[in-house]
């Protein structure tokens, strides 16, 4: 009996450590290739660009993984980000003499605060994720329009210590790089050996099972979105201090390339599976990819059909393990 | 299955049928005529006639947020001022042509007198822009020219000819004579920058830029992100890179806070089109040696003066037709209803803070 | 009377009556709004969003979606400008495109329903796919010269008047759509597939080769919307109608269908489409900017939703209370 529940369980974990190694692998493959190609594409500025890259849309897609896993779906991150970055860059370069953790601060309680709305709605309101955070995305985008107009910040209005954040580094790794992997280790580690993480899978399984275990649906669904909101807002200053000059179109679409890199990294879009440290995979995937493409002198027009392809080559992966899955349970089951 | 498959079939079998029928005769490429009807030309022009007030003219850019564009229109907002007209500024967020197509209707509904526009495609918004002249409203193009039958005229920032060549010859200078360079420029379809580029290409094949070697023309959108990415990515492939020619304030921008922030600084030189308060940073830590650029109000300013001009009958858009625009003083009308500002600045360390647009 | 009071206290009527109201108020008191003229710029501009939002309302009707419409679309519109570049005559040209919209819809509808894949996923796979192909096909570039006896029509109206020649087949498209929606078998059979699929599949409906053609449909329609999308701006690009999507999704939620399917009407979704139209062009004549109509669209999108499901609790709670009331009387 403990034999033929240990067995499906192990398969199952073998299976999902597939799911990551293949990306691993895709990368390892498509790097080296490149390498090959034109060694210069490992060079340590070329490195530290695709890791300055990755590091904003990793942040967002391990947010995104979380309320995916919950069976949502968040896509007013892109607004968040923009609403986030503005609000930033106004505050420094009215307060030059803000300290760069102040801006962190209120980019996170800007994006938290976003989030809070769209878990209100969605938890109380009994709307859709996806009708919810496909309004905000029209909200929170018309808010940062009218609020901002046709202006623009200049990388000139900024304080200099707010812009050199992005670029200075401790022990050779830059901040950015440094904050994407400890926001994405640590969501990583809460979902993996904490009571909450695992009630979100649990939720995102099945919702009604997890109400009726007893698990705290409306506060872990707040959770989910608040969390996946103050990533957003806390991308939306890496934004800033990255490129200096922010407007309202800031982060205009990002909001599928995030999802895609979820879904790339192994998170099904139906809730219950997945790793928030496969969708950090995954954003850095595509980075590497659009990175590659320019490397190799590939007309840039590919990469989008590329980044499309790779979508549905990853959704398919994962049908292919969930089948095999339930038809080895099966399988069990028939022995039974 | 087996039935939709059949079908599907059928389906197939006779839309290419349908091909069959249609291939043997119609309306291709050649055989076609795509210009619609155009606007009737005004009466003769009266160079005595009195300039209009209380004019209502309209700035229609690119797109609004933008600071080269709020710099253009600031100029005419300068000029409406003078003329005693009244002042509007519409436009898209997006550099997009059919987001510009939906204001041109706007202001036919508002009935404008004039149309100041920089056009995101030149075809796009003709059939608009000719609605626009059949209600009566002058249409000035600036910036980045429209289709020629579907404006009146065309408020040039200095020659093609003039621009292309200057900017080759800083990349030289900045080059040392020889080595590769790179073009980072704004939307493919970017008439004026492809002008430049043609003039730039013209100019790099005469025998004393033959060391000069164009290795790439990259595009970054004028999306300050994009364009930020793309230098990187320029710098990324070419390795021998010497000079990055951006003929766009966006670009230039963009391309010169990444090398200043990397180690290429000092490297590879940046020239091209740029304001010179967005460029000031980058001019005082080396990053960028010398870059170009007309003053950009004055263009609105002459376009806001143009279209007075038009709409008052002083002008009609015919070649060697005279107007006086305010303190830049009198212009003619060139060939194809152009109108050219003048020759460029060049900023340098030396001079770059006397100027503050 | 109690099925008439529902009725009219539904979404869909609301947002009819809303729709009316609007137009109303706009025609009076905004300048310039209800001129013949502007009737023509406000049909054009609606023009595709509501033919693309046609065979979506019936898709997300049986519970799925399809985000790949304007990829489609901006594909479709490469394709056309790259054939005719190629020197095809137009008249070739346009059942290609309309077939190759076909195809790209075949390809959602075996994604979904041959391999069971979740159809957010795999139509936010083909937006980017099928965008991606539309640069390959076209790249950055724009082809323009189409004839004019073409584009002309497209942006012209029935004998120069106020009604512009793409009326008709919007008139069409959605008297089709509309009575096949509501007044057929095969209607009905969508509503049970939103419901619930498998009693659908269970009653003898062919659930997944449904699902196919609808997106075979969808697929078609973009084709057609990327042919007059190009002929009205006289402009074949490959960044066409980018971002279109959600405005056709936030248009048919608008109108009453639910996300979860199973509910909703057409004439709600057409009043939606009009409504959104109708705002953005009175605010864009008072020189508001459209930016700012972003959060209208939202919220009334929130809204359309929200509003329903608070009106439902609040009825359950009162009930609950009578009950008890009666209970302890």
């Amino acid at each position: 009996m403990t034999a033929a529940v240990a067995a499906p369980r192990r398969i199952f974990s073998g299976l999902v450590k597939v799911r990551e190694l293949g990306i691993i692998l895709a990368l390892v493959v498509l790097v080296g290739y490149t390498a090959a190609s034109n060694p210069r594409f490992l060079s340590g500025q070329s490195i530290r660009d695709i890791l300055l890259n990755t590091a904003i849309l990793a942040v967002m897609a391990a947010g995104q993984a979380v309320v995916v896993i919950t069976r949502n779906i968040d896509l007013s991150v892109g607004s968040v980000l923009s609403l986030s970055a503005f609000t930033v860059a106004t505050l420094m370069s009215d307060n030059p003499g803000l300290p760069m953790v102040a801006a962190i601060a209120v980019g996170l309680v800007v994006g938290g605060a976003a989030g809070l709305l769209n878990g209100v709605l969605v938890r109380y309101g009994r709307v859709p994720a996806l009708v919810v955070t496909l309004g905000t995305l029209y909200m929170f985008r018309g808010i940062t329009y009218s609020w901002a107009g046709g202006q623009q910040v200049n990388a000139d209005e900024l304080p200099r210590h707010f812009l050199t954040f992005a670029n200075d580094s401790i022990l050779g790794v830059p901040w950015l790089v440094l904050i994407a992997l400890v926001v994405v280790g640590g969501v990583s580690l809460l979902m993996r050996n904490y009571r909450m993480g695992r009630e979100l899978y649990a939720m995102g399984s099945s919702p009604q099972a997890a109400e009726l275990a007893g698990i705290k649906v409306a506060r872990n669904l707040l959770g989910a979105f608040i969390l996946s909101g103050a990533l957003a807002g806390l991308a939306g200053v890496l934004f800033a201090a990255r490129f200096g000059t922010v407007d309202a179109a800031a982060g205009t679409g990002l909001e599928l390339n995030v999802v895609a890199a979820v879904v790339v990294g192994g998170v099904a879009v139906f809730g219950g599976s997945g790793t928030v440290w496969g969708a950090g995979l995954g954003a850095l995937l595509l980075t590497v990819i659009g990175s590659a493409l320019t490397v190799l002198d590939i007309n840039q027009f590919w990469q989008q059909a590329i980044v499309g392809a790779l979508i549905i080559l990853a959704i398919c992966a994962d049908r292919l393990v969930a089948v095999r899955i339930a038809r080895s349970l099966r399988k069990k089951d028939s022995h039974v | 299955m087996l039935r939709s498959r059949r079908r599907l079939l059928s389906a197939g079998a006779a839309s290419l049928m349908v091909l069959g029928v249609a291939a043997c005769g119609g309306t291709t490429k050649d055989s076609a005529d795509n210009s619609g009807p155009a606007a009737a030309q005004s009466a003769a022009a009266d160079p005595n006639a009195k300039l209009k007030e209380g004019l209502k003219i309209a700035f229609l850019p690119k797109q609004l947020n933008n600071p080269y564009t709020d710099v253009e229109v600031g100029g005419g907002k300068v000029a409406a001022g003078e003329l005693k007209g009244e002042y509007k500024l519409v436009g898209p967020n997006d550099a997009s042509a059919s987001s510009q197509v939906s204001y041109i209707n706007t202001l036919i509904q508002q009935q404008q007198d004039v149309i100041g526009i920089a056009a995101n495609d030149p075809n796009a918004v003709c059939p608009s822009l000719n609605q626009a002249r059949q209600a009566g409203i002058k249409i000035v193009a600036f910036d980045s020219d429209a289709s020629k039958d579907c404006r009146d005229v065309f408020i040039n920032q200095a020659s093609t000819q003039g621009i292309g060549e200057s900017l080759v010859k800083m990349a030289s200078e900045l080059a040392g004579g020889s080595g590769e360079i790179a073009i980072l420029s704004a939307t493919p379809n970017a008439t004026n920058q492809n002008a430049w580029i043609e003039v730039m290409k013209t100019e790099l094949a005469k025998p004393e830029n033959a060391k000069l070697k164009l290795v790439k023309t990259a595009y970054g959108n004028d999306d300050d992100q994009k364009s930020f990415q793309e230098a990187q990515g320029l710098l990324q492939s070419y390795p021998n890179l010497k000079v990055i020619v951006s003929p766009t304030t966006v670009g230039i921008a963009a391309a010169s806070r990444y090398v200043s922030s990397s180690n290429y600084k000092g490297k590879v030189a940046i020239t091209g089109l740029g304001l010179p308060n967005q460029m000031r940073e980058y001019v005082k830590d080396g990053t960028v040696k010398k870059f170009a650029l007309w003053n950009p109000a004055d263009i609105g300013y002459l376009a806001a003066y143009a279209g007075a001009a038009l709409a008052s009958g002083q002008i009609t858009g015919k070649e060697g037709e005279k107007f006086k625009a305010g303190k830049l003083g009198e212009y003619t009308v060139g060939a194809a209803g152009e109108i050219v500002l003048g020759p460029p600045t060049e900023f340098t360390a030396e001079n770059i803070d006397k100027f503050n647009f | 009377m109690s099925e008439l009071r529902k009725r009219l206290a539904s979404w869909d009527s609301i947002i009819v009556l809303l729709t009316v109201f609007v137009l109303v108020v706009a025609s009076f008191s905004v300048t310039n709004f209800g001129t013949s003229r502007n009737f023509t710029f406000l049909i054009l501009d609606l023009l595709p969003i509501m033919l693309v939002a046609l065979p979506m309302t019936f898709i997300i009707v049986t519970g799925e979606i399809d985000l790949s419409v304007a990829s489609t679309l901006g594909l479709a519109s490469s394709i056309m400008g790259y054939l005719w570049n190629q020197g095809l005559s137009i008249e070739s040209i346009i059942p290609i495109c309309i077939i190759a919209g076909a195809i790209l819809g075949a390809i959602n509808g075996f994604l979904v329903t041959g391999l069971g894949l979740p159809s957010l996923a795999v139509t936010i796979g083909t937006l980017a796919l099928y965008r991606g192909l539309a640069l390959v096909v076209l790249g950055d570039g724009a082809v323009a010269d189409f004839p004019f006896s073409y584009t002309g029509w497209v942006t012209g109206t029935i004998g120069g008047g106020p009604v512009p020649n793409v009326l008709i087949l919007i008139v069409v498209l959605a008297a089709v759509f509309g009575v096949i929606l509501h007044a057929t078998p095969f209607g009905r059979s969508l509503y049970a597939i939103g419901a619930n699929a498998q009693a659908a599949h269970f009653s003898g409906i062919r659930v997944a080769r449904t699902k196919f053609w609808l997106y075979v449909v969808s697929g078609a329609v973009a084709g057609l919307v990327g042919v007059l999308w190009t002929l009205r701006y006289s402009s074949a690009r490959a960044d066409n109608g980018a971002g279109l999507e959600l405005a056709v999704v936030a248009a048919v939620l608008l109108g009453g269908v639910s996300i979860f399917g199973g509910k909703g009407s057409l004439p709600g979704v057409l009043a939606g489409v009009v409504l959104l139209a109708a705002l953005q062009n009175a605010l864009r004549l008072q020189d508001v900017s459209g930016q700012a109509l972003n959060i209208v669209t939202g919220a009334l999108l929130v809204l359309s939703v929200l509003l329903p499901n608070v009106a439902t609790s609040i009825r359950t709670t009162w009930q609950r209370r009578r009950l008890r009331r009666a209970a302890t009387v």
